[in-house]
């Protein structure tokens, strides 16, 4: 199987992710220019972390309209699964594939530290490696993380499970001093309704690695490559159940709440 | 036949959403001596000098940017203002 990295001016976790995917999980992984219109037949796309356009007007507002977003709304919008880190969550956001948007931080200030997350829903195509409940300490660094969105938009995300990370202390608390960022309700992660969709402000492309001290971050990318090759041996199996738990047939809509 | 306008479009943080820049500002405020303050919301302003047929076609061309690039209507309000025709 195949990830495709997006490559923005001003992307700069592009090659962390890559290595995540080659050295910790053994896949193939091709970069993909924003000037393209060609997703390479990968079969998960990452929108990595970094300033893309310098962030300019509203972080994620400028590269959510590079020529290569056409491409990859269409693919998420199909049941795709696509991974947004950090400035990647943000564009996800600006392009409507998830609700919700991302301010500066509450403090004012850049926060560049490790975090403690807990995994709120480990059925997703993303956290399937985890348990659920399962503590995991993954880095931040990033000035405009703050998550907000309407009291409707929460209250749903909360009810369908669709909070699948969340910012805690050492015992697993949702504390107002374990939220780095003023996020609401301490998010740090959603998936979109039909669950192919994730955002998140933590990198967990930067503890993927034994090099790197721990690798508590390398279940996303566990997770998703089992789900995709699942799928697709269901797939060639010609099985009736659907290739991934909530993945709509390609073309269905995809009605993102916003 | 076009004129140019000038258009304002003030872009501020929507009722309800935090605005830690104006909460900054408020508080250096009330550090400086200031009384009085009841709320501090800080916002920013885009202008764009544009080709229109008419005041009203220039606003709503505007409008179209805002919904679409310029402002976020999930986390922001804005307002759009045509100045005046500035030439021929």
């Amino acid at each position: 199987m195949k990830f495709g990295i997006v490559r923005f001016p001003g992307s700069n976790c592009d090659t962390d992710a890559f290595r995540a995917v080659t050295d910790g999980l053994g896949e193939e992984a091709v970069f993909l220019w924003h000037k393209s219109h060609d997703l390479e037949d990968a079969d998960v796309v990452i929108l990595p972390g970094g300033f893309s356009y310098g962030d300019h007007l509203r972080a994620g507002a400028i590269a959510r309209f590079s020529p290569i977003m056409r491409e990859v709304i269409a693919f998420a919008r199909a049941g795709g699964p696509t991974l947004g880190i950090c400035n990647g969550f943000q564009i996800l956001c600006e392009a409507h594939l998830l609700p919700g948007a991302l301010v500066r931080n509450d403090s004012l200030r850049f926060r560049c530290r490790e975090v403690g997350l807990r995994v709120e829903n480990a059925s997703t195509l993303f956290t399937n490696a985890y348990r659920e409940g399962e503590l995991v300490r993954i880095p931040i660094a990033h000035a405009g993380g703050q998550y907000v969105a309407d009291d409707a938009t929460l209250d749903a995300l909360e009810a369908e499970g669709r909070v699948v990370f969340r910012y805690v202390d050492v015992d697993g608390r949702p504390t107002a001093e374990a939220n780095p960022n003023g996020s609401a309700n301490n998010i740090a992660g959603i998936v979109s309704a039909e669950g192919n969709v994730l955002g998140m402000m933590p990198h967990p492309e930067r503890v993927a690695l034994e090099v790197l001290g721990r690798t508590d971050g390398l279940g996303v990318f566990t997770s998703v490559a089992r789900a995709v090759t699942e799928g697709n041996e269901r797939a060639v199996d010609q099985g009736n159940e659907p290739a991934l738990d909530r993945r709509p047939e390609p073309g269905a809509a995809a009605g993102v709440g916003s | 036949m076009t004129d140019t306008y000038s258009v304002d479009i003030r872009i501020t943080p929507r009722e309800g959403i935090l605005d830690p820049q104006g909460e900054t500002i408020s508080r250096a405020l009330g550090n400086l001596g200031y009384e009085g303050i009841r709320s501090v919301r800080a916002g920013r302003l885009v202008r764009i000098e544009l080709e229109a047929e008419s005041s009203d076609d220039a606003a709503s061309a505007v409008g179209r940017m805002c919904e679409e690039l310029i402002a976020n209507p999930t986390i922001e309000d804005y307002v759009v203002r045509v100045r005046e025709g500035v030439s021929g």
